[in-house]
């Protein structure tokens, strides 16, 4: 395994010495096109910046409407057109909205914004490469994205509207244009654009893959890896296996869209007539769907669990307690994440046997994420923290993934989810567990990771003042919805004043909407500090966190090959924080036992 | 004007604010907090492990506070009797949960204001300690067991077949209102088809099913009180979903794929009225899958009468074709033929 690795390093190294004698790359080389990771990790890391507040403007826009469901948004006419009539919002926009809303933060933000941003940027930093396998592949992999962005913005201009059935895309809704107007033109971008998006994962993972397994440094082994590169390896491991199952699904919706099969069509009769369609399963494309769709939300996760992992630790200046079972319980979840996915489709009529199933399996998966939770506490346990701007989201993140995890444990059981499925139970769950978590698991990482980024650090200060409003707003914004999904309030519902049923609760909704505002001005603050700490913030150090990993090991702006020099060689894992005997309270991963003699534990002695 | 004047007033507000960040940045780095590392300044230390604490008990304390004023609205009024063993499946859940919740925040934010960082200060250095491991790792897995047990138990008499006397009602969803349908006094339904789907005959019934000639379409749905009620629901155009929040009852309605849920009334509207204090309180029945347009309102009442009440409605009702004779002149000899061709396979889809 070793040679394999010093070997392909030496490769790799060779090309750069070749490299280095033409350093003439053009601004289009190194700017644009580039195959550096880490101008691929930036151009990640600005366009999900970019569709972060794209897709939180649109909730705050669909907010108004159900925290003043009597109130006339004229004033929105200049931005929404003929979307506002008679001053209301038309409802099948706000199905768009709600629906663009979901698709761009699940798949555009968490999963392109998060793992293309960290994935790129630190799995050759941490593990000792000069790049990416396949440099080529991996600005494909961002170009492909950029063009499904593009697509997917454009769908929300054209005259019908964007896609409007969901982020789920259910048919038949989503293959009848007849059925809403979401579903004609909108629809079409929709699936073009997410099948573009796939391709452009599957470049990204295949590339993540390979580098980790072959990449790595000189005495890198799989158990000296810190719990960042685990959890970027295992997240695209899962990509690699369920987004080509969303592929076929989308494949086969086309299909039924535009060229007459009967997939997911069966026994329908719409807009006067009956259609030809016969034989189709509604519930098939749900399988497909959720086969990708449970683990995508994994997807979303696991990157954020490395990065808070890696920033309690550091900042605790504590090894993180229980590594191997920190990589195990990833390992459990990953696996288990494959065989939950039905817990979604409950109440579609399915046979109840496999419900049954599938609520055991989902259940057991809270075993693994409470093992996590209780090794972080147990890393602030006896620490010595120190509050950075990170150090505060990865707190946070904490906090907010047990808030919204323990609620699963509700959702997964079966009998509970038959009054609660599709209500804002289920909204506030999966926002506390997979949306603000997510959000501040890359928060966290984007705070952490900047110095190296862009060689300079941003303002601490502006980071608390974010900090807090978020942290707030998510509270604010997602525990009340927990009583109104108590309540059965149904999801996607334009207003609720039509039910007798769900005609309370108007102060707490617009109660919501009020601090989803504060929370989405909160981010003005973080976008002014990210742009301003790029051009003028205090310059960085090349370790400014004292932290063991080898991205630090780098000089403060990292050139095109990483290290000047040699890769360094790893001695030991990432965690050696506050060893007893030695001088400081951390020892990086590339000092050798022998010069810390002082602090090597008794099987260390004979260690190199 | 007015609106250059509040643009001229957010524009100087940015600059003042703009200010104020600058100001902050140059004070600190004459105060020479720049010179220690990031994280190790005593005041932001001191602030942010502070405001920590003070949001674990002001948060405390404004959920169960917000917990205890929304209780009256959270809890919808129960009628069913699979209702209760889920809700108390539900709040025995919360309880445990809640103890999990409580636990695990005050250590979160204890451990974070406790151990902030002191300068003459190290950690501990605790890399694992299998015990402790193996002992919260089995701690939950014994829990989860319990739970999925009770749920297990509950699920699997929810989900059981219904009893062979249960009141029959088909619930049909289409953009955007629901259609009902009885068996009428034979008991049986007759068969359908969307393509006998017009403007009349909305759930495209065949009437040369003779099953089919003493079907009625209510406006509103029936039911007896502590009887099991069969629920046979199917849609015509896209998903819905019927749900009954009074009953916790819900349920997909897929075209194509006729689905079922049976429950047992446990209150009539009457009782529920004067138990509630509302004299205009109603069942409801609302949709919960994404549907379109009106997907928000598609409300459709229910009804639970007194047994006797109900056989009173029943009488009441007369056969949808008599009400609409001139459907039958559709169903002539020939469309009978087609219709044996197709039978088959709708016995395979109506037959629950």
């Amino acid at each position: 395994m070793s040679s394999t690795d010093i070997s392909l390093n030496k490769d790799v190294h060779h090309a750069h010495d070749e490299h280095d004698h033409h350093h003439d790359q053009n601004f289009f080389e190194k700017y644009i096109f580039s195959q550096d990771h880490k101008v691929i990790a930036k151009q990640f890391l600005f366009a999900g910046i970019f569709w972060g507040f794209v897709g939180g403007f649109l909730s705050i826009i669909f907010r108004l409407q159900l925290g003043w469901p009597e109130a006339t948004f004229t004033f929105l006419e200049p931005i929404l057109g003929n979307w506002i009539v008679n001053g209301k919002l038309d409802p099948e926009f706000y199905l768009a909205l709600v629906t663009m809303h979901g698709t761009i933060m699940v798949f555009f933000v968490l999963t392109a914004g998060l793992s293309g941003t960290f994935s790129n940027f630190l799995i050759p930093l941490q593990i000792g490469a000069r790049d990416m396998a396949s440099g080529f592949m991996n600005m494909l992999s961002f170009w492909i994205f950029f063009l499904a962005s593009v697509i997917m913005f454009i769908s929300l201009f054209i005259e019908t509207g964007p896609a409007g059935g969901g982020w789920t895309v259910y048919p038949p809704l989503s293959a009848l244009p007849q059925a809403i107007s979401g579903s004609a033109m909108g629809m079409t971008l929709w699936l073009v654009s997410m099948a573009l998006f796939i391709v452009s994962q599957l470049l990204g993972g295949v590339n993540y893959i390979t580098t980790v397994i072959n990449l790595r440094t000189k005495g890198m082994s799989m158990t000296k890896l810190p719990l960042t590169i685990w959890a970027f390896f295992l997240t695209a491991i899962l990509g690699l296996l369920s987004f080509p199952v969303l592929f076929s699904a989308a494949l086969l919706l086309i299909f039924d869209r535009s060229f007459g099969t009967s997939f997911y069509l069966s026994d329908i009769y719409i807009a006067g007539e009956a259609l030809a369609h016969t034989g189709g399963s509604a519930i098939l494309f749900q399988h497909l769907f959720w086969f990708l769709g449970h683990p995508e939300v994994y997807i979303v996760i696991l990157p954020t669990f490395g990065i808070v992992s890696e920033v309690i630790a550091t900042n605790s200046r504590k090894p993180i307690f229980g590594y191997r079972a920190m990589i195990g319980s990833m390992l459990g979840i990953s696996l288990l994440s494959f065989v939950v996915w039905a817990h979604h489709m409950f109440v579609t009529g399915m046979n109840p046997f496999l419900g049954s199933v599938f609520m055991f399996l989902t259940l057991i998966i809270a075993v693994p994420s409470a093992v996590k939770v209780f090794n972080w506490l147990a890393t602030l346990w006896r620490g010595n923290i120190r509050f950075t701007t990170a150090m505060m989201f990865a707190i946070a993140f904490v906090s907010l993934f047990i808030s919204g995890g323990l609620t699963g444990i509700i959702l997964g059981n079966s009998a509970l989810d038959i009054q609660l499925h599709d209500t804002y139970f289920v909204i506030a769950h999966f926002h506390l567990v997979m949306g603000a978590a997510a959000f501040f698991g890359m928060f966290c990482g984007i705070y952490h990771w900047f110095p190296k980024m862009f060689g300079r650090m941003m303002d601490e200060k502006l980071g608390f003042v974010h900090f807090w409003l978020t942290f707030l707003s998510a509270y604010l914004v997602f525990m009340p919805m927990h009583y109104i999904g108590i309540a059965g309030f149904p999801r996607r519902y334009y207003s609720w004043t039509g039910f007798d049923a769900f005609n309370t609760f108007t102060d707490l909704n617009s109660f919501i909407s009020i601090a989803a505002i504060m929370g989405f001005a909160a981010q003005l603050i973080f976008l002014f500090n990210f742009i301003y700490s790029i051009f003028k913030g205090r310059r960085a150090t090349a370790n400014p966190w004292h932290s063991n990993t080898l991205e630090w090991t780098t000089p403060v702006n990292p050139g095109h090959g990483n290290w000047p020099g040699e890769i360094p060689t790893v001695y030991r894992w990432p965690y050696d924080y506050s060893k007893p005997g030695a001088a400081e309270d951390y020892i990086p991963q590339n000092v050798p036992f022998s010069q810390t003699q002082s602090s090597n534990l008794p099987y260390e002695r004979d260690l190199e | 004007m007015i609106t250059f004047a509040i643009g001229l007033s957010i524009v100087l507000l940015l600059v003042i604010l703009f200010l104020l960040f600058r100001i902050g940045t140059l004070a600190s780095i004459f105060r020479g907090s720049t010179q220690r590392a990031v994280g190790t300044t005593k005041t932001s230390n001191k602030v942010n492990s502070l405001l920590l604490l003070l949001f674990l008990i002001g948060g405390g304390a404004a959920f169960a506070w917000s917990f205890a004023d929304s209780w009256e609205n959270m809890n919808q009024p129960l009628a069913s009797v699979h209702g209760a063993w889920t809700d108390s499946l539900f709040w025995t859940t919360m309880i445990v949960i809640g103890i999990v919740f409580v636990i695990t925040q005050i250590l979160l934010f204890w451990y974070s204001y406790k151990y902030q960082h002191k300068d003459d200060k190290r950690a501990y250095y605790y890399p694992h300690n299998n015990k402790i491991e193996i002992i919260w790792t089995m701690i939950p897995a014994v829990v989860m067991a319990l739970l999925v047990f009770a749920g297990w138990k509950t699920w699997a008499n929810i989900t059981s077949a219904a009893p062979a006397d249960a009141v029959v009602v088909e619930v049909m969803g289409k953009q955007f209102s629901w259609l009902v349908r009885y068996p009428g006094a034979d008991g049986k339904l007759g068969e359908a088809s969307v393509n006998f789907i017009d403007a009349t005959n909305e759930m495209g019934v065949n009437f040369s099913d003779p099953n089919a000639m003493d079907d009625f379409m209510p406006r509103e749905i029936h039911v007896p009180k502590g009887k099991p009620v069969l629920l046979k629901i199917r849609s015509r155009d896209v998903i819905h979903s019927v749900f009954l929040p009074h009953f916790r009852v819900k349920m997909d309605a897929v075209p194509g794929m006729p689905t079922k849920f049976w429950f047992v009334p446990t209150k009539t509207t009457a009782e529920m009225r004067s138990e509630t204090g509302n004299s205009e309180f109603n069942y409801e029945v609302a949709c919960t899958e994404i549907c379109g347009r009106g997907h928000f309102a598609m409300r459709f009442i229910l009804v639970v009468d007194e047994p006797e009440e109900y056989e009173e409605w029943l009488a009441s009702q007369t056969p949808f074709i008599e009400q609409n004779p001139q459907l039958l002149t559709k169903f002539t000899h020939d469309s009978k033929d087609q219709v044996v061709l197709e039978k088959s396979a709708e016995e395979v889809k109506t037959e629950l």
